[in-house]
């Protein structure tokens, strides 16, 4: 079993997103073991890119505060390559075409694969242009993490077949960030994922802010991602955040790690 | 599998909330690109509405003063609302409309494709929203009070650095969060597949007219075709009928701000290099990690860090050639033009003209130059005064 499918073996999966960088380095190295110690089961880290289209303004502004420090991709593996040294939690890139592109995909997945990164997720690169980045990171068995949304309609079908790892379920339309209210349909998109792929796993990501959203989710998926809520108490406490960040995951894995 | 490339270029690298749409958006192009009703339609719309045929003018006088090859302008800066944009704004409005759209938005920098947008919407009842970035709201508040004027809610981008990459970048988020009933009338040729296809197609006016008219006057075709370049709609217009005529020079000239050696630059082709970004893959200003670079022009419609994607194709190929105008060399052409033939250039265009104005003198007399003045520069005579150490008090 890889660590991915790990992931998924521990009750509902809670899969934080950090942008990596924000406040500063240091301390996302810290948020990183504070997540893992508090349950956990994937962490996804956020490579900022300069103009990330499918982001709200809470990450848009992590993504900036983190560029505005002189952060590079080359210091995102130098911190992933610390942790390594104490923890083998799962960990996912999560960043933008451009990012890995000018890198070299190919010299971007070897690096990856070094440090044992499990998964790559690109909000713009739909199936349509996934082959591009699927078939070097495949090589390095590195998954590309499939998207879902609301408005996939007929084309989930082709997508969960050629998905592998996980399937990220967008809850709802537009941008990341934390909202009230989550009306969507999702467990038909997931309905629809598991009668192509039955033993792919479904996260539903976008929009979860709380412990009570994460519980609902958690009951129709397999795991639940919260990026902007956490990126929100990253922004509130700023150097002083890692406490907060360990309570409110604990929370979250605790209230969903049993749901059936 | 066609998904719009050019080359290695195009395609369609945008999140999967918007695949549906931008397919849908292809599927009724392909249905009506070559519907007859539609088309008479658009075009009763081009003529007597926006009043095409441009015309094709001879300036005498500058190229006599130039002493060189001949100078034509294709007027678009005398299309209604003052560029070339419009030509596009009715094809996609018209195409919105024929697919139950009851709402648009679009992004502007310069604030003439938010203008046609809004004008369009207006004429055809549609609830339009501008997203527009603060720097440029603050540089072309005439612009800004004219969507106003005209209907459409114009919202501030502050993010980034609040341009028009930035401008792309909200409506993109916009339409993501709303596609049932909205359409995005994208401003150039540029984004994810179908747009870089759409919107030339609906600028390709512009070199079918060239064409026409340079051949009842002068019996044969042009030398060159200069045109500026931001995303690239006017120059593909302008070229797109003549690439299959090799011997016709096609020249885009883009914006090197403060000069290509310096980082206030917005030439993509000079100084970019490959990447993905706002759904294509093309040409990009970008530090070593890839990270879009803040670029910058005197010419709010050209202050964009990329280039569509079939120009950065025709690059590649060696079909058109690409060159650096600054700022400075820009003004000089927006005085110069208006100066000796009294036509008060865009900015943008001005670009164009200051290359003509350099090459045209090593050209001999017999040789014919077509400069596309893509639109008329009312819009630029605060900022260009104040260029000039001039406050104008409107
Ligand atoms: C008059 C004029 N010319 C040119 C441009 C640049 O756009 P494009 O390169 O798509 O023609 C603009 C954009 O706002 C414009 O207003």
């Amino acid at each position: 079993m890889n660590k991915l499918q790990k992931a998924f073996n521990n009750g509902k999966a809670f899969i934080p997103f950090i942008t990596v960088g924000d406040p500063n380095i240091e301390i996302s190295e810290e948020l990183i073991l504070a997540l893992e110690n508090s349950g956990a089961d994937l962490i996804e880290l956020g490579i900022p890119f300069s103009d990330p289209t499918a982001e709200g303004p809470t990450i848009m502004e992590a993504s900036k505060r983190a560029l505005d420090k002189g952060i590079t991709t080359d210091d995102i593996f130098n911190l992933v390559a610390r942790v390594r040294k104490k923890s083998s939690v799962a960990l996912a890139f999560m960043t933008y075409a451009n990012v890995i592109f000018s890198y070299g995909i190919e010299r971007f997945a070897q690096k990856a694969a070094s440090l044992e990164i499990d998964a790559i997720i690109l909000p713009d690169v739909p199936y349509e242009e996934k082959d591009e980045f699927y078939i070097p990171f495949k090589k390095y068995d590195i998954d590309v993490i499939a998207m879902i949304t609301p408005t996939s309609n007929e084309r989930v079908n082709k997508i969960a077949k050629e998905a592998t790892g996980f399937v990220y379920c967008v809850s709802s339309l537009g941008v990341t960030g934390t909202r009230n209210t989550i009306s969507l349909d999702i467990s038909g998109l997931i309905n629809q994922v598991k009668t192509v792929n039955p033993n792919i796993p479904c996260a539903i990501g976008f929009g979860i802010s709380n412990k009570e959203q994460a519980i609902k989710m958690a009951k129709i998926s397999d795991g639940v991602i919260i990026g902007s809520a956490i990126v929100k108490l990253i922004e509130k406490y700023k150097m002083n955040c890692v406490p907060y960040i360990s309570e409110f995951a604990k929370e979250i894995k605790e209230g969903i790690r049993d749901i059936k | 599998m066609n998904r719009g490339h050019f080359g290695v270029h195009g395609g369609q690298y945008v999140a999967e909330t918007l695949m549906n749409a931008v397919i849908e958006l292809e599927q009724a192009y392909n249905k009506y690109k070559n519907d007859d009703q539609f088309n008479k339609e658009l075009t009763y719309l081009l003529n007597e509405y926006a009043g095409r045929p441009s015309l094709l003018y001879y300036a005498e006088k500058m190229s006599k003063e130039l002493n060189g090859a001949k100078i034509y302008l294709k007027r678009e800066d005398l299309n209604h609302t003052g560029a070339h944009k419009i030509n596009n704004v009715l094809g996609q409005c018209l195409l919105a409309k024929r697919m139950g759209k009851t709402r648009v938005i679009a992004e502007t920098g310069a604030g003439q494709h938010g203008v046609a947008t809004a004008t369009v919407a207006a004429l055809m009842g549609l609830e339009c929203e501008i997203f527009m970035g603060q720097e440029d709201i603050e540089r072309q508040a005439l612009n800004v009070y004219k969507m106003k004027l005209l209907g459409a809610k114009v919202v501030s981008v502050k993010t980034g650095t609040a341009t028009l990459k930035d401008a792309v970048s909200q409506t993109m988020r916009e339409w993501t969060s709303r596609i049932s009933d909205t359409h995005y009338v994208l401003g150039s040729v540029m984004g994810p597949h179908p747009f870089p296809t759409i919107v030339r197609d609906f600028q390709a006016v512009i070199s079918k007219e060239i064409k026409e008219q340079c051949l009842a006057k002068e019996g044969r075709l042009p030398d060159a075709i200069l045109a500026c370049v931001g995303g690239g709609s006017n120059a593909i217009g302008a070229f797109y009928n003549f690439i299959e005529d090799k011997d016709v020079r096609l020249i885009g000239l883009e914006a090197a701000g403060l000069g290509v050696d310096t980082d206030r630059t917005a030439a993509t082709i000079s100084v970019g290099k490959l990447g993905i970004f706002h759904g294509m893959k093309s040409y990009f200003c970008q530090n070593e990690y890839g990270q879009i670079a803040p670029v910058y022009s005197i010419s709010a419609g050209l202050d964009y860090p990329g280039i569509g994607p079939e120009h950065a194709h025709l690059k590649d190929i060696g079909r058109a050639e690409y060159y650096p105008i600054t700022d400075n060399e820009a003004v000089e052409a927006f005085e110069y033009l208006s100066k000796t033939e009294g036509i008060i250039p865009a900015i943008e265009s001005a670009h164009a003209l200051a290359y003509a104005i350099k090459i045209a003198p090593t050209m001999d007399r017999d040789k014919i130059i077509v400069v596309n003045l893509s639109g008329r520069g009312d819009k630029d005579c605060v900022q260009i005064a104040r260029y000039r150490g001039e406050t104008i008090n409107e």
